[in-house]
C-alpha cells in the first residue's frame, strides 16, 4: 500500500482538517498503519495546529488610541491638536511673540519634496543607514559619491537631505519648546504617531539597501519623510495658530 | 476633543442609532460620533485586531495597520447594521485592510527567501518558558503567502473556501500554502 501513496505530505495536512473523501481517507489510513514516519509527522501536524488554535491574542505594547483619536478628529476643527485648557489661559496672558522663517523654510521644504528629489535623497539615505531612522546623515552623500559621474546631482541630494534634516530638527525644536502648552493627550497622540512613521522610515530604509533601485521604495520612503514633516508642521501650526490668536 | 461623525458627510445625516446598553451601546453611540464609547470599543477589541495584524503583515508595522482599521471603522460605522456582531464585521474590516497591503508589503520586503534559508535564519533554540512567544516568533518568519492562510486557517478558523476568495487564489493554492506553512513551523519549532 505505501508504494502507492509514498510519504503522502501534502495529505496528511487535508486528512488532520477532514478534507479528504472516504476513498483517500481508507488509503491514507492504511498508509499510516505501516509508515511510522507519516504518522510521526501526522502527529507533529496536529500539535502544531492545537497549539496555533491555542494562541491568545495580546494587547499591543503601546496605547495606540492616541494616534487613532487625532486622526478621528473633525474636519471642521482647524487642527486636530487641541492647547490644554490651563495652558491656554497661561498663553492669553503671554505677549507671545514667534518668529517663522524656520517654519516657512519647513513648509517650502514639503512642497519641493517633489518624486524627481526623493530619488536622489533615497539613494543617499542609503549611505546613512546607520543613523536613526528619524534623521537623515547630511554629509554621507557626498563623501559617498566618488567616482560618479553624477557628483553634481549627489550634492544636490545631499542639499536636500540637509534641508530635511533641519526641517524636522526645526520643526521638533517648536514642539518641544511648546510641549508643556499643549494637552498631554496630543503630545501623546503626536509622539504616538511619529513612533509609527520613525518605524515606517527605518523600514523602508533597511529595504532600500536591499534594492536600491526599486522606485516604489524611493517613492515610500519619502511618502513616510513628508508625512513626519507635515505632521511636525500641523503641531507647529496648532500652536503658533493658538498664539497668534491670542494676541490678536 | 471634538470629532466628526463617523463615516457621515455633515450633509447626509442618516437615522441616529439608538443607544443600547454594554458594548453594544457604544457602538451605537460611537456611530453617533461618541468618541469616548468609541474608545472603550478600542479597548474591548484592540488586543484581538493587533494579533491579527501582527501575525498577518509583522509586528514592525501593526501599530500602524491596527490603527488604520480603528480609522477605518470609525469611517465606516454608520454602514454597521447590526446584522452580525460588531466583531465580526470589525473583524472582516480589518482582514480585507490588511490583505489590500500585501502587493506592497511584498514589494517592501524584497524577494522571497527559500524555505530552507528561511528555516536557517531562524534563532536555533526556544526560549525557556516563552513559548508562545516562540510560537509567534516563528509564525512571524514565514513567507507572505503561507503566513496569511495559515493564520487564516489554523489561527482564526476560515476555510479554504473562504480563504481562497478572499486572497485571490484556489483552493488547491491555499491548501498548498497551508501545508508548507506547517511544514516551515515544524522545521522552525524542532530547530536547536
Amino acid at each position: 500500500m505505501s508504494e502507492a501513496i509514498e510519504h503522502p505530505e501534502l495529505e496528511l495536512s487535508s486528512y488532520l482538517d477532514g478534507e479528504l473523501d472516504s476513498g483517500a481517507r481508507g488509503r491514507l489510513e492504511a498508509h499510516l498503519e505501516s509508515c511510522g514516519a507519516c504518522s510521526a509527522l501526522l502527529a507533529e501536524l496536529r500539535g502544531l495546529v492545537t497549539r496555533a488554535q491555542a494562541l491568545e491574542d495580546r494587547a499591543p505594547a503601546a496605547d495606540l488610541w492616541g494616534g487613532i483619536e487625532a486622526r478621528i478628529a473633525a474636519p471642521a476643527v482647524a487642527s486636530p491638536l487641541v492647547l490644554h485648557p490651563v495652558a491656554r489661559a497661561r498663553a492669553m496672558a503671554l505677549r507671545f511673540s514667534f518668529s517663522f522663517p524656520q517654519l516657512a523654510a519647513a513648509a517650502m521644504f514639503v512642497a519641493l519634496l517633489s518624486g524627481g528629489t526623493v530619488w536622489w535623497m533615497g539613494r543617499s539615505l542609503l549611505q546613512g543607514a546607520s543613523s536613526s531612522a528619524g534623521t537623515v546623515p547630511g554629509s554621507s552623500a557626498s563623501s559617498g559619491a566618488s567616482g560618479t559621474s553624477d557628483a553634481s546631482d549627489a550634492s544636490t541630494a545631499d542639499f536636500e537631505i540637509r534641508q530635511y534634516d533641519r526641517a524636522v530638527a526645526d520643526l521638533q525644536r517648536v514642539l518641544d519648546e511648546n510641549r508643556s502648552r499643549l494637552d498631554p493627550e496630543t503630545v501623546k497622540a503626536v509622539e504616538s504617531n511619529l513612533a509609527v512613521i520613525d518605524s515606517a522610515i527605518l523600514q523602508a530604509r533597511k529595504a532600500l539597501m536591499a534594492d536600491p533601485a526599486n522606485p516604489y521604495l524611493t517613492g515610500h520612503l519619502a511618502d513616510q519623510m513628508k508625512r513626519k514633516i507635515r505632521l511636525l508642521q500641523r503641531t507647529s501650526d496648532a500652536v503658533t495658530a493658538d498664539f497668534s490668536g491670542s494676541n490678536s | 476633543m471634538e470629532h466628526s461623525r463617523p463615516g457621515v458627510s455633515p450633509s447626509q445625516g442618516p437615522e441616529p442609532v439608538q443607544p443600547a446598553a454594554g458594548h453594544a451601546g457604544d457602538v451605537a453611540r460611537a456611530a453617533n460620533g461618541d468618541a469616548q464609547a468609541y474608545r472603550r470599543v478600542y479597548e474591548a477589541h484592540v488586543g484581538r485586531i493587533h494579533s491579527l495584524a501582527r501575525r498577518m503583515i509583522g509586528p514592525d508595522l501593526a501599530d500602524e495597520a491596527t490603527q488604520d482599521v480603528f480609522v477605518r471603522a470609525w469611517q465606516k460605522l454608520s454602514s454597521f447594521r447590526g446584522e452580525s456582531a460588531f466583531g465580526t464585521w470589525l473583524y472582516r474590516l480589518a482582514i480585507n485592510l490588511l490583505l489590500s497591503r500585501r502587493a506592497q508589503l511584498a514589494k517592501l520586503r524584497g524577494r522571497e527567501v527559500s524555505d530552507d534559508e528561511l528555516v536557517a535564519l531562524q534563532p536555533d533554540r526556544p526560549r525557556p518558558g516563552d513559548l508562545s512567544l516562540d510560537f509567534e516568533t516563528a509564525i512571524s518568519g514565514l513567507p507572505e503567502g503561507a503566513r496569511q492562510v495559515f493564520v487564516m486557517h489554523d489561527i482564526e478558523g476560515y476555510k479554504h473556501e473562504e480563504i481562497g476568495a478572499m486572497l485571490g487564489v484556489t483552493t488547491g493554492t491555499s491548501k498548498a500554502q497551508l501545508h508548507r506553512a506547517r511544514m516551515l513551523l515544524r522545521r522552525v519549532l524542532s530547530k536547536g
